[in-house]
């Protein structure tokens, strides 16, 4: 349960906020109730809103008749596919779906109509009031079903290319099976990774406001306010500019609040079309039918070694359930074999990842997007290697070490990489080397390891303007105030952009307004997804502070006549190098800016390097401008009677190149491992075979309590990046992946049985026990 | 059918009207203005809404409002003394025990009713006092830290 920094002695050179374990600008909110997430705002004469779901996991809409629903008092307007035409999607080239079904629904949930009433409890009665006349289609409700059944009425989504594929990527990176031929070991295994969902404490809430001149103000539990605004402009047919998006506190995201959602568009055409304030907010089983969650899939992965360990090719096979529709599923399906390829070195390597269209809610980005299913896939069979050529498994992990500043075998170019230093820690404080196949029958460790992006080099849309953009504002009080458009989903986006202006312009971090993620006040930023947050807004916070450090300098240095370069902001104090003694707090030094250039501002950005791709189709998918690496060890007990995974604790090492607040980081760190180990042994989303979900609440779907929670024992690592802000990266998603391997080995270590399928469920290891050779079968 | 509802909140009497299907959680959030309690599930199993009700946590969003008509009611809004963070909030706050912040407000009160009555309270007793209380973000391990500390903090303060 304890927590610590590996801490490095230069990083106390020199800074006054970075590395230092500060509070978080809106903490003091969230612990007295004062936060304002999306459903603690009201607004005069506010309506509400609810959405009827289909029960149907497939059918065509012949009709709706909303005669008896809008007669009902109390109900203002009610809103149909018909209203709404315009087929939208997170990605540009994969628009698929509409706010509300048009022609046809694609599961058990999926939107129909919604009606706004004077409350939400007539708004309800009202949604049954509504006829919809279906026609029942045939579903498809898995992969086999749907690569078996591709064409109409079986077609899932109308919009797919070619039958019920979503998306197929096969790269091939070298001769793999020339490679696989020449190795002295070679395995092939089979895995199957269970769905999960995100489970935001919040459920999806919005508010649509009409404003003056036409304009509509949609406030929303949304993780991408700038893609929000495109697509509300694009469905509501409106210039963007009569359009605001503006976020609220969110109550948790995970990847689970990405990209647009019906109740945004709802609110905002009930809105325009009553004149009134319109608000929704999902019931806790709606949120499951929202989804976006972790995709299942069915991997195949053959790699071959030396007898030394080299791993000499690696190639897979992956077949993905995607739901009804494409969400970022273009992207997943590329993730799922292009972000494989570091830590370690893959000689050769190819993959084939197949994508389909099924009749349950839609499968998206949850936190380590894409890639936390290969990875557990790999990793394990990286243990079965290990073991077939006598290797302790640590030792496999370091020999095939890719290094740093290296490219990858699919030219991914990664640069910082602190992996070995991760296997060191957690190898060192888990006692690896007097306890792994040492421990007592049922109790065992395992390791595994992965790496992961900060944020894509390139953008959803293409577009050749920055990432992230920051814009300050400095006054003769002494304050700066900071706009970003970035989105804080919890995970301290607010409080880095203050960190880092504290840091620059050294003033006290109480000094600092923090405005963010309003598309009317503040520059775009592309909103907290792919882990670029840290990374990003990071740096273009530091561009923008820069560049009015410089102008204050300029002021203090001609009225003390030093020159510029010698004038210093740190820790509430502007001082010079030309003489000790001289020293004003920062409102004076602003004033005297504030008197030379008028009132102060200036504005940063960051892009992307654009040259660090790959130079095939696909290549710039999973380019990052840096990566992550960790390592964990996990210890688990089984009780071999009943199958039962407790997982005892996790040690965990994050290479995040630089914790500019190590106190966050762990955080990300804790909770990245509480959701990897909750996959790993507890979470699925099922369907019963109608495509109903199996239980759409949190006393069916268990997440993890605080009595069935492992000790978390996590590691900062920190191996200074070049291009990150003061040598960050990333560390809210790489730090899940190697929760479930390291399971799963660990599992392997305590029974000496491979668990290849998730969840790690009683019965599942049960079964595995009784059929390892010469298994006791039981008494009789 | 509605009727007038009384209660003591946060050490203030407080007055509204409620339906007899009207939740604590409902005249707490959107009759009385206090925000801060969440609905989370709207069933009873997330403790997002948790409050006390004459000292003992409950879950606000599965009470009805005028089944605890004339009771005693604190919510999160209720915990600071003053201007001043009671030492579990103001622990939550400096370990980075709440991150998205949502559960928050009903972990709080867990935590405070618990170490109210035993600053002691173990890692092992805080398990099961916030055990009703789900959290997405932190897999719980700054939470148990700042609970300790302020438990600590609170003993501190009593043997003064």
């Amino acid at each position: 349960m304890s927590s610590k920094a590996e801490a490095p002695p230069r990083r106390e050179a020199g800074f006054s906020v970075v590395g230092k374990r500060n509070r978080k600008v809106e903490g003091r909110k969230k612990v007295t109730g004062m936060a304002v997430y999306a459903d603690d705002l009201v607004f005069p004469r506010m309506l509400h809103a609810k959405i009827l779901r289909s029960p149907h996991a497939h059918a065509r809409i012949r009709g709706i008749d909303l005669t008896k629903a809008l007669a009902h008092p109390g109900v203002l307007a009610a809103v149909t596919g018909k209203d709404l035409p315009v087929p939208y999607g997170i990605i540009p080239w994969t628009r698929d779906e509409y706010a509300l079904g048009l022609e046809k629904v694609g599961y058990v949930g999926d939107a129909v109509a919604c009606v706004a009433a004077l409350d939400e409890l007539t708004a309800t009665e009202a949604l049954a009031l509504i006829d919809v006349d279906y026609e029942v289609l045939p579903s498809v409700l898995t992969i086999e079903d749907a690569l078996a059944h591709e064409d109409e009425p079986h077609q899932v989504n109308p919009f797919a290319k070619k039958g019920n594929v979503s998306k197929h990527v096969a790269l091939a990176f070298g001769d793999v099976d020339g490679a696989l031929a020449q190795s002295d070991v070679v395995l092939e295994e089979t895995f199957e990774y269970a769905g999960s969902t995100h489970v935001p404490i919040e459920p999806h809430c919005a508010i649509g406001v009409p404003e003056l001149n036409g304009v509509i103000t949609v406030y929303t539990s949304t993780q991408v306010p700038h893609y929000l605004h495109r697509e509300l402009a694009r469905v509501l047919r409106m210039p963007a500019d009569r359009i605001r998006v503006i976020q609220p506190v969110v109550g948790g995201g995970f990847g689970g609040k990405s990209e647009p959602f019906d109740l945004e568009f709802c609110v905002a055409w009930l809105a325009l079309k009553t004149g009134r304030p319109v608000k929704l907010l999902y019931t806790r089983e709606e949120v499951f039918y929202a989804h976006r969650g972790r995709h299942p899939m069915r991997m195949t992965y053959k790699a071959g070694v030396t007898k030394d360990g080299a791993l000499t090719g690696v190639k897979s096979r992956i077949l993905i359930d995607g739901g009804a529709y494409s969400s970022f599923g273009l992207v997943t399906t590329y993730y799922s074999g292009q972000l494989l390829t570091a830590p370690y070195r893959f000689p050769a390597y190819a993959f084939d990842s197949t994508r389909v269209f099924t009749n349950k809610p839609c499968n998206g980005p949850k936190r380590g997007h894409g890639s936390v299913q290969p990875r557990f896939a790999f990793e394990c069979l990286l243990d079965m290697l290990a073991e077939k050529v006598n290797l302790d498994p640590i030792e496999i992990r370091r020999r095939n070490f890719i290094g740093d500043n290296v490219r990858t075998v699919n030219e991914l170019r990664v640069t910082s990489n602190g992996f070995l230093q991760c296997l060191d820690v957690v190898e060192k404080a888990s006692g690896w080397k007097e306890r792994w196949r040492k421990l007592p029958y049922g109790k065992g460790l395992g390791i595994a390891g992965s790496m992961y992006i900060s944020g894509t080099n390139y953008p959803i849309y293409p577009n050749d303007m920055p990432q992230s953009a920051v814009q300050l504002k400095a006054d003769r009080s002494g304050r700066v105030t900071v706009f970003c458009g970035a989105s804080d989903i919890g995970q301290g986006s607010d409080s880095l952009l203050a960190y880092v202006v504290a840091e620059e312009l050294g003033v006290a971090l109480e000094a600092i307004r923090v405005v963010a993620a309003d598309t009317d006040l503040t520059p775009v930023d592309m909103g907290a997804y792919s882990s670029r947050v840290t990374f990003m807004v990071g740096n273009a916070a530091i561009d923008a502070a820069k560049k009015l450090k410089k102008l204050v300098q300029q002021a203090v240095a001609e009225a003390w006549e030093v020159p510029a370069h010698s004038v210093w902001l740190a820790a509430g104090q502007v001082g010079t190098w030309d003489d000790p003694e001289k020293t004003i707090p920062p409102a004076e030094a602003f004033q005297l800016a504030e008197a030379k250039f008028g009132p102060l501002g200036s504005v940063g950005a960051y892009n992307t390097p654009k040259d660090v791709h790959g130079s095939y189709r696909g290549g710039t998918i999973g380019a990052s401008p840096a990566y992550s690496f960790t390592a964990h060890v996990a210890e688990v007990s089984v009780d071999v009677e009943t199958g039962f995974v407790k997982v005892d604790k996790i040690w965990l090492a994050h290479d995040c190149g630089r914790a500019i607040n190590p106190t966050l980081v762990e955080g990300q760190m804790d909770g990245s491992a509480y959701m990897g180990f909750a996959e790993a042994v507890m979470e699925e989303q099922a369907y019963k075979p109608s495509g109903l979900h199996d239980g759409p609440s949190l006393l069916d779907y268990r997440i993890p309590t605080s009595m069935d929670c492992p000790d978390f024992e996590s590691h900062v690592v920190e191996s200074v990046d070049a291009e990150g802000p003061y040598g960050a990266k990333e560390a809210g998603e790489g730090p899940l992946h190697p929760s479930v391997p390291a399971i799963a080995n660990a599992i392997h270590d305590a029974l000496g049985v491979r668990l290849n399928q998730l969840p790690f469920t009683p019965g599942k290891v049960l079964k595995a026990i009784a059929a390892r050779p010469g298994a006791w079968k039981g008494v009789g | 059918m509605s009727e007038l509802l009384h209660l003591e909140v946060n050490g203030e009497p407080a007055a509204c009207k409620a339906d007899p299907s009207t939740t604590l959680l409902e005249a707490l959030r959107y009759e009385l203005g206090l925000t801060g309690s969440k609905q989370g599930c709207d069933k009873g199993d997330c403790g997002a809404c948790t409050v006390l009700v004459e000292g003992e946590p409950t879950l606000a969003c599965i009470t009805l409002a005028l089944a605890v008509d004339g009771q005693r009611v604190t919510t999160v809004e209720g915990l600071a003394r003053g201007p001043e963070l009671h030492p579990v909030q103001d622990c939550f706050d400096e370990l980075g025990a709440a991150q998205c912040g949502f559960c928050t407000p009903g972990m709080l009160v867990s935590a405070y009713a618990c170490l109210e009555k035993n600053p002691d309270a173990s890692v092992d007793e805080l398990k099961l006092a916030l055990s009703g209380n789900l959290c997405r973000c932190t897999g719980y391990t700054k939470i148990f830290e700042a609970c300790l500390k302020a438990g600590a903090r609170l003993k501190a303060e009593r043997s003064r």
